[in-house]
């Protein structure tokens, strides 16, 4: 079966050790997991997991059905890419030497949409907000003159449709 | 309101659920709660396993021969390890078990301290649920949420670990509330009018339908109903090992066993029927063979209450999610009454051939060494079909499985998908505990019955009155099979130089005898069928029997040899 890329929206209470609970479901069916992030959800005191995989229809949701058997998992969902408004955060840390010196860095700043998000004596710190292409294309762009660091965040994503898990807690 | 400690509100807890016997064994940071066991005797009996794995082992026979939740303690890091094995044999055969574990103090945590073992971590892929308990003030909340989560629903293994201060920390205003839901957790989810008006569709117009049931019948406590459903819809029924005794063995509707060593009837119908209706099973790789070729013919129906099984293995036609109980009740006035008397008819047949080939010649043998066959037989002549069989893992397991009569519902206690070696000896322990009542007998390899042998000690300690058959054939039998079959007999550590059992079990003040000619066989199970208390019994049988009918892994059930 085709491969492709799945977000899986996990709504949790906020206890220790879930995360593991809901790893080892991946880790038991030797599932890579493309990235991960956690925060509070829009309710009170309910924890969203959104996970990012690369697999086959069939495994998205055999996997689904295994994190909505656990206990402290409220409900889960999973959505393809055009299901979803995406976006992923990337940080470039760069000598501030050659923001100076390289007048190029300044334009690739502006056309790529980036924020500079501190300048210090020794380095600045660009900020770039977008799909992974172009974080990915403003890294390419950036390597040249030299990157001090680099950090992509996990995907977050909200869905076009609502998931309704409101009415889920309600109704339980 | 008088303040009492958390181990001592831990034990009120066990208390207010019902429990009546814990197994375990005490160590470094579980005792004080074994300080609050010595007070509270009179409630609680506690039974000193030989090792840990002894006591969930114990806790699941327990379990399986009462239907109550099974519950075992150990102390922390290596106590708490020896628990694994019995945990994901209960995870995995639905067994509803608590354990407890007691844990470093908590402000010790994460320093590597003595006896510290990260046991949540460990316990997390096998547990149905598990938690970590620091503060005494939680204790009754999770305990009554242990009980539950381990009962309700698909039931299975809980683990809670309790620091050692929580255990020391005193707490006001005790008070046990039983848990009744939780809002994460869907134990039984409802199903759909339009379901089950759907199944009942298929399954009135059917002309060849086939049912297989599993445990979950026997854990919904459905027998009843599931009788009366088969009775009227008048449906050809075979088993999963772990759902054999729902119904008796002569019921006339009754085919035998599905899987890879189960009978030659509905293994081969399996890829003729048209309807498949499966009930309370998960479609065990053992069970299906090659999923490619598995009923592609049949539409299939899973009654289930684990969402998460259905489609899991085979794509189903209609899924009839719930309570087992709930849904068959419902179904039951809906199907017509009807007979499948030429369909029934073709099983027989086949399971003819099957006992001409096979089961005449091993059940029924006259010359050369003893068959497991025949001891069970003669278990079979001397009991009139009610008592529990605790089978191990191995050739005398589905030897066992396959010739024992049963006419009562929970008669079947083995490690069915974990295939734990060692659950023998102290499950039928835990099953005479469980159901004091019952004639318990465990039937047992030489292999296996020496992993826990300890727990002969167990035995002779508790004056457990458990009638403990060991098939000696000297070798790991069913692993020499496949060596023999698909490994061009090249007998890599599997013969076996075995003890004497017989003076073992005279070391543990165990009556024992050992049996090795045929006219002897039926006095001798007479004898450990009389006596009074728990009795050894060795039977050396042929060393090289290989158990027919088998379906070689990875082939299709239609594939299924003889010989």
């Amino acid at each position: 079966m085709k491969k492709m890329t799945y977000t899986i929206s996990i709504y949790t209470e906020n206890n220790v050790g879930l995360l593991n609970r809901v790893s080892q479901i991946f880790l038991k069916r030797h599932i890579n997991i493309a990235s991960i992030t956690s925060s509070e959800s829009e309710i009170p005191d309910i924890f969203r997991f959104i996970i990012i995989v690369n697999v086959s229809k069939e495994q998205v949701v055999k996997v689904v059905k295994q994190i909505e058997k656990q206990i402290e998992v409220i409900s889960v969902f999973f959505h393809t890419d055009k299901q979803t408004i995406f976006l992923e955060t990337a940080l470039y840390k760069v000598k501030s030497s050659s923001l100076f010196e390289e007048k190029q860095i300044q334009n690739i700043i502006k056309e790529s949409r980036a924020n500079i998000v501190t300048v210090k004596s020794d380095f600045f710190v660009i900020e770039k907000t977008g799909w992974r292409s172009e974080t990915e294309d403003l890294y390419k762009k950036l390597k040249p003159y030299g990157l001090l660091q680099f950090v992509r965040s996990g995907r977050i994503s909200v869905t076009k449709k609502s998931m309704e898990i409101s009415k889920i807690l309600n109704g339980k | 309101m008088k303040k009492i400690s958390g181990a001592e509100a831990i034990i009120r807890c066990l208390i207010s659920e019902g429990v009546d016997v814990l197994f375990g064994y005490p160590g470094g940071a579980i005792m004080p709660v074994y300080d609050e066991l010595y007070k509270f005797q009179k409630e609680l009996n506690h039974v000193l396993v030989r090792h840990e794995q002894g006591a969930t082992h114990a806790a699941q026979g327990y379990a399986r021969s009462s239907g109550k939740v099974g519950v075992a303690i150990a102390t922390s890091g290596p106590g708490a390890t020896n628990l694994v094995t019995g945990i994901a044999d209960a995870q995995i055969d639905s067994t509803p078990m608590v354990c407890i574990t007691g844990q470093v103090a908590s402000y010790l945590l994460g320093s590597d301290a003595f006896q510290e073992t990260d046991i949540v971590g460990i316990s997390t892929p096998v547990t149905k649920w598990n938690y970590q308990i620091t503060k005494a003030s939680e204790i009754s909340e999770i305990i009554s949420k242990a009980f539950y989560i381990a009962k309700s629903g698909r039931p299975g293994p809980v683990l809670i670990d309790i620091t050692k201060d929580a255990q020391f920390d005193m707490i006001e205003d005790f008070e046990y509330k039983k848990c009744i839901n939780i809002r994460s957790y869907t134990p039984t989810p409802t199903f759909d009018k339009s379901v089950i008006q759907d199944a009942v569709k298929l399954i009135n117009k059917s002309k060849k339908p086939l049912i297989v049931w599993g445990q979950g019948v026997i854990l919904g406590n459905a027998e009843p109903e599931f009788k009366d459903f088969v009775e009227k819809s008048g449906i050809p029924s075979a088993w999963t090992i772990l759902g054999v005794s729902a119904i008796s063995t002569n019921h006339e509707l009754n085919v035998g066993m599905v899987g890879m060593h189960g009978n030659y009837g509905p293994n081969i119908l399996t890829n003729q029927c048209d309807l498949l209706i499966a009930i309370g099973m998960r479609f065990d790789d053992r069970v299906t063979g090659d999923l490619k070729s598995y009923a592609k013919q049949a539409k299939i129906i899973h009654f289930e209450i684990d969402p998460a099984e259905v489609d899991k293995n085979v794509k189903v036609e209609l899924a009839v999610i719930g309570d087992v109980k709930e849904t068959l009740k419902k179904i039951l006035p809906l199907v017509k009454k009807r007979n499948h008397d030429s369909w029934v008819c073709k099983f027989r047949e086949l399971n003819k051939i099957e006992f001409d080939k096979v089961i005449d010649k091993e059940y029924n043998k006259e010359h050369g060494g003893l068959s497991m066959a025949e001891v069970i037989k003669s278990i079979n002549e001397n009991t009139d079909g009610n008592s529990i069989l605790v089978t191990d893992v191995g050739q005398h397991q589905m030897v066992a499985c396959r010739y024992m009569n049963f006419n009562k519902s929970k008669s079947n206690i083995t490690s069915g998908g974990l295939g734990t070696m060692g659950f023998a000896l102290p499950a039928a322990l835990g099953a005479k505990i469980g159901d004091p009542k019952r004639e318990v007998i465990a039937v047992i390899g030489d292999g296996g019955f020496q992993m826990t042998i300890q727990e002969l000690g167990t035995i002779f300690q508790t004056s457990s009155a458990v009638k403990i058959v060991i098939l000696n054939n000297e070798f790991l039998g069913m692993v020499r099979q496949w060596q023999q079959l698909f490994f061009d007999k090249r007998y890599a550590s599997t013969e076996m130089t075995n003890p004497d059992f017989v003076t073992i079990s005279k070391g543990y003040f165990i009556e024992s005898k050992r049996v090795s000619k045929r006219k002897d066989l039926n006095s001798s199970v007479k004898q450990m069928l009389s006596h009074d208390g728990p009795f050894l019994l060795e039977v050396c049988v042929e060393k090289e029997d290989n158990v027919f009918p088998m379906i070689p892994s990875g082939s299709s059930v239609s594939d299924i040899r003889l010989e």
